[in-house]
């Protein structure tokens, strides 16, 4: 499979990416600049973490100007496969290829440590190598994690089984506690309605090497490149939610 | 007119000036004068304390670069180097926590991407006064917010660090930043204007009137009317340095430049006159090419201007087309503002006339050096504490007290807002006793890793400078042992008072002498470092703190220890001998209120023997894990591995008494680590000891659900490890009355 990661100006996670895909996953992947036209030919784009453009605004606002994110936005609307981890997923919000917005953290601090989050959906393109809650210890690093969603859309994202992760303890219990930033019910990750676009915050590109103490993210990559197998020998089609 | 009040508001004394009317044989324009001001001033020109920095040791087979560039440069092998160095931003910090704090992150990133490395680390040294006093709750958030907003938004990762609290911190912060960077080996770049015929480019963000004079506010006390000195603290825009890098770093690898050089503090000034000075060449540059955020600036304040995230290049004039793509394609502009020329003056023209030309050695190299008096404080005198201060009958209790205290207690509320982990090379995270980094070289990742850590208990060196700064070598030297690294070098960040008073002067001298004997008989050298003086307000000066930063490697970073007990059963050794010594401990001034008389004795060839047992059994892959002793002495390291443990794991410890039992539990006596093995290793551990002459005793075995010490059979400790690792984590939190 063919990895492209978007590198916008402040993205400071597009060479961790790289690096996981490249090296400890060894698929081809390339580096693709905000400012070109030119997806490459990528199987599926990766929106890094980082602050883009500063992030003075609000986090990946103006990221979705840029002349990339219109091939990526088509890219998407054509069924690629986009994941957007971080400031990658806060981008996906403001672009509207996923629903709800960011808020600050419930503590009003930036957070980096490692949390669990359980496995809601392990059939979609992203978590099918995985099972459903499982629970997988990766860390967060933000500051504007706290995911909200108005009454509506998230009741139809939960009736559309687009919740993919909630933060959990150890033991897979979602509590009050273990949702460190106080995202709406928990959630950490959500799949658009067609399975193609995921956004998550936690970096599942920093739990991919046991030296770093932890490869439970990488189910996240391998579930990607499992589904690009089964779609290119034709026995995967749309990736459908769960039941 | 330069009169004797213009003077005394650039901080110049009479005979400096006397000096300066010799060295150029006329006399200054106002902007001439600024520029001697800054340049001369104690934080560019190191006037009090540079004739004693000489005696610190600064070569060894792996140094590419000591003390006098941007930062020091080792040679790690395999092709590449370290490039690592340490500031403060003290006085900014006090005056604006946020800003201070991350503009201190930001200017020593620039030092580092300046000689051509990527940062790969940032640490920081942190001091404040005692949590009651809402003014320091306010100043410790404000730093560590600006810490984290900058070094995560520029996507370095904090790695670890520290943070001590004291009464002599209250209105006098400290704030040390140290930054590692990784850079290939026959790459590295130096801030020289060489070749006459070069031009010399402008980057990064437009100047403005931020921070004139910052560094000559750091050059004095504070008084009652700092308030006033709020708009020298300049403010930081880290997406804007994150560009600068990129780009930097680009035009490196493409070798574009011949020189370049970080304007950090005294700006345009310091940046033209060095690169200048150390080429032997002169520059002419014209202050209407100056990118300027406002309109009607003056040479003065362009000259002097503190603008954070601003470079000057020093390109071949075939290559300034190539640079200035370069910088477009990261949305920075790249003017052209001078010449290389040849002579040895700086000469900058502003709307058609020259209102700046003097020679550049004078200003960088000619400042006059002081060997300022010095004496001893009264009362240094070695005293016994009158009365003994009695044992407490509850010793749990105490234990309790220690894990409560905001210098003890878990840092996790610091280094949870400091990104830690991007670039995805940390192995062992913030809180053990020295941050372990894999390295990464394109396709591959190197075996060997880099350990780091920063010490410096203030509390030690105000009761014996000497001892107190050889304690803080030894120390982070025992760190480095601790995850299995072996030092490499040293940099060093010396936070004192005002060196106008004999009795600063005095603990500074005492200070550096301990420095260098340590340095010397660990045999690591000191590459580069910082002098921060005036660290007093309204008259209260800081303890003396030298904060000592040394760099390790690690053979095999999958090997790396850490403080953690492992696993039930394990047996623990306690490498290094307990004396009775209280003094400058955590225990005597939480508990009785006291500073005491002495701090612990060092034996330098006693601590390198204990580090040498604790790396050898690493090596042969004996020990389970190893914690220092320092702060809050045996029973608090023992309560730490319990908290490292995947599972809590606790101890049962037998201790014979011999010594004061709070002595024994609580005192911080040096050249000790506590290890953990197995029952199989054990023998030869102890063996391995005994010869190496290190002393080396079987305390207990790890297990159970609580921590127990044992003094001749009787319970002196017990204490459950949840509940003592609920009080641990709660400490801090519950002084800061942050919400968690």
């Amino acid at each position: 499979m063919k990895f492209g990661v978007v590198q916008f100006p402040g993205s400071n996670c597009d060479w961790d990416a790289f690096h996981v895909l490249r090296n400890v996953l060894n698929q081809e992947t390339v580096m693709l600049w905000h400012k070109d036209h030119d997806l490459q030919g990528v199987d599926g784009v990766v929106l890094p973490g980082g602050f883009s453009y500063g992030d003075y605004l609000r986090s990946g606002a103006i990221a979705r100007f840029s002349p990339l994110m219109r091939e990526v936005k088509a890219f998407a609307k054509r069924g690629g496969h986009v994941l957007g981890i971080c400031n990658g997923f806060q981008v996906l919000l403001e672009m509207g290829l996923l629903p709800g917005a960011m808020l600050r953290n419930r503590n009003l601090k930036f957070l980096c440590q490692h949390v669990h989050i359980r496995v809601e959906n392990a059939r979609t393109a992203f978590t099918r190598a995985g099972q459903k809650g499982q629970v997988l210890r990766i860390p967060i690093a933000h500051f504007e994690g706290n995911y909200y969603a108005p009454p509506r859309t998230r009741a139809e994202l939960i009736r559309k089984h687009q919740v993919v992760f909630r933060y959990c303890d150890a033991t897979g219990a979602v509590t009050e506690e273990a949702n460190v930033n106080g995202s709406l019910d928990a959630i950490a990750g959500i799949v658009n309605e067609a399975g193609n676009v995921m956004g998550l915050m936690p970096h599942p590109e920093r739990a991919s090497e046991a030296l770093l103490g932890s490869t439970d993210g990488r189910v996240i990559f391998e579930s990607l490149i499992a589904s690009f197998a089964r779609r290119k020998t034709g026995s995967g089609g749309k990736p459908k939610g769960r039941r | 007119m330069i009169d004797d009040r213009v003077l005394a508001e650039h901080n110049l004394t009479r005979d400096e000036y006397d000096l300066v009317l010799r060295l150029i044989g006329k006399e200054p324009s106002l902007t001439e004068l600024g520029i001697f001001s800054v340049m001369w001033s104690e934080h560019c020109s190191y006037k009090s304390s540079r004739l004693h920095l000489k005696q610190l040791p600064t070569d060894g087979p792996r140094v590419i670069q000591g003390p006098g560039e941007n930062a020091g440069v080792l040679d790690i092998g395999d092709g590449w180097a370290v490039v690592f160095k340490i500031e403060s931003h003290n006085h900014p910090s006090f005056l604006e926590p946020y800003q201070g704090a991350a503009t201190g992150v930001g200017g020593i990133l620039r030092d580092i991407f300046t000689m051509g490395a990527r940062p790969i680390a940032v640490m920081d040294s942190l001091r404040f006064g005692p949590l009651d006093n809402p003014k320091n709750r306010a100043i410790m958030e404000g730093v560590v917010s600006g810490i984290a907003g900058y070094g995560n938004a520029f996507g370095v990762p904090t790695v670890g660090g520290e943070v001590y609290f004291h009464d002599s911190y209250t209105l006098n912060p400290l704030v040390n930043v140290f930054c590692l960077g990784l850079a290939r080996k026959d790459r590295i770049f130096y801030a020289r204007a060489e070749g006459v015929g070069n031009k010399v480019l402008y980057v990064g963000a437009k100047t403005g009137r931020d921070g004139i004079h910052g560094a000559t506010m750091a050059s004095a006390e504070f008084g009652k009317d700092t308030e006033h000195k709020r708009p020298n603290v300049q403010v930081g825009d880290p997406f804007k340095e994150k560009l600068l890098l990129e780009a930097c770093l680009e035009v490196m690898e493409k070798g574009l430049i011949v020189g370049i050089q970080d304007m950090g503090a005294a700006g345009l000034t310091c940046s033209t006159t060095e690169m200048a000075a150390k080429a032997g060449t002169g520059l002419a540059i014209d202050l209407d090419h100056v990118p300027q955020r406002e309109k009607g600036m003056t040479p003065y304040e362009i000259m002097l201007s503190e603008s954070q995230e601003r470079m000057l290049l020093v390109s071949r004039p075939e290559s300034v087309a190539a640079v200035q793509a370069v910088f477009a394609k990261w949305d920075l502009d790249a003017p052209v503002i001078g010449d290389v020329v040849p002579g040895d003056r700086l000469t900058a023209a502003f709307k058609g006339e020259t209102v700046v030309d003097i020679p550049v050695r004078a200003v960088v190299e000619l400042c006059p050096a002081y060997r300022r008096p010095s004496r001893p404080p009264l009362g240094t005198e070695r005293r016994r504490l009158h009365p003994e201060p009695p044992v407490p009958a509850d010793l749990t209790e105490v234990l309790r007290q220690l894990l409560a205290s905001p210098t003890i207690a878990d840092k996790t509320w610091v280094f949870r807002q400091y990104d830690h982990m991007v670039q995805v090379n940390t192995v062992v995270l913030p809180g053990a006793d020295a941050a372990v980094l894999r390295l990464k070289d394109g396709r591959r990742t190197l075996g060997k890793g880099l350990a780091l850590t920063l010490d410096g208990n203030g509390a030690y060196v105000q009761l014996e400078p000497r001892t107190g700064t050889k304690i803080a070598v030894a120390e982070a030297c025992r760190n480095l042992a601790c995850v299995g690294a072996r030092p490499i070098g040293v940099t060093n960040c010396l936070n004192f008072a005002n060196p106008e008073k004999p009795d600063v002067m005095w603990q500074f001298e005492q200070a550096v002498a301990g420095l260098a004997e340590a340095c010397r008989a660990f045999g690591i050298p000191v590459t580069g470092g910082n002098v921060s003086f005036y660290n007093e307000t309204e008259g209260q000066a800081v303890h003396p703190t030298p904060v000592i930063g040394v760099v390790g490697l690690v053979e095999d970073v999958r090997r790396a220890l850490g403080p953690g007990f492992r696993r039930a059963g394990d047996v623990i050794v306690l490498l290094g001998g307990t004396k009775e010594e209280l003094g400058g401990s955590e225990y005597l001034r939480l508990v009785h209120g006291l500073e005491g008389d002495a701090p612990p004795t060092i034996d330098l060839d006693t601590e390198k023997r204990v580090q040498e047992v604790c790396l050898a059994a690493a090596d042969r892959g004996w020990l389970r894990s190893a914690h220092d002793l320092s702060e809050g002495g045996l029973a608090v390291a023992l309560a730490e591995g319990a908290f490292h443990a995947a599972r809590g794991t606790g101890c049962v410890v037998d201790l014979a008494a011999g010594i004061r039992s709070d002595a024994l539990l609580f005192g911080e006596s040096q050249s000790r680590i506590v290890v953990t093995t197995t029952a199989t290793r054990r023998k030869a551990l102890l063996a391995l000891a005994r010869a190496k002459g290190v002393q080396a005793s079987v305390i207990g075995r790890t297990g159970g659900r609580d921590i127990v010490i044992r003094l001749d059979g009787a319970d002196v400790i017990r204490l459950a490890v949840a509940e003592a690792r609920r009080i641990w984590k709660a400490g801090l939190p519950k002084a800061l009355r942050a919400r968690s």
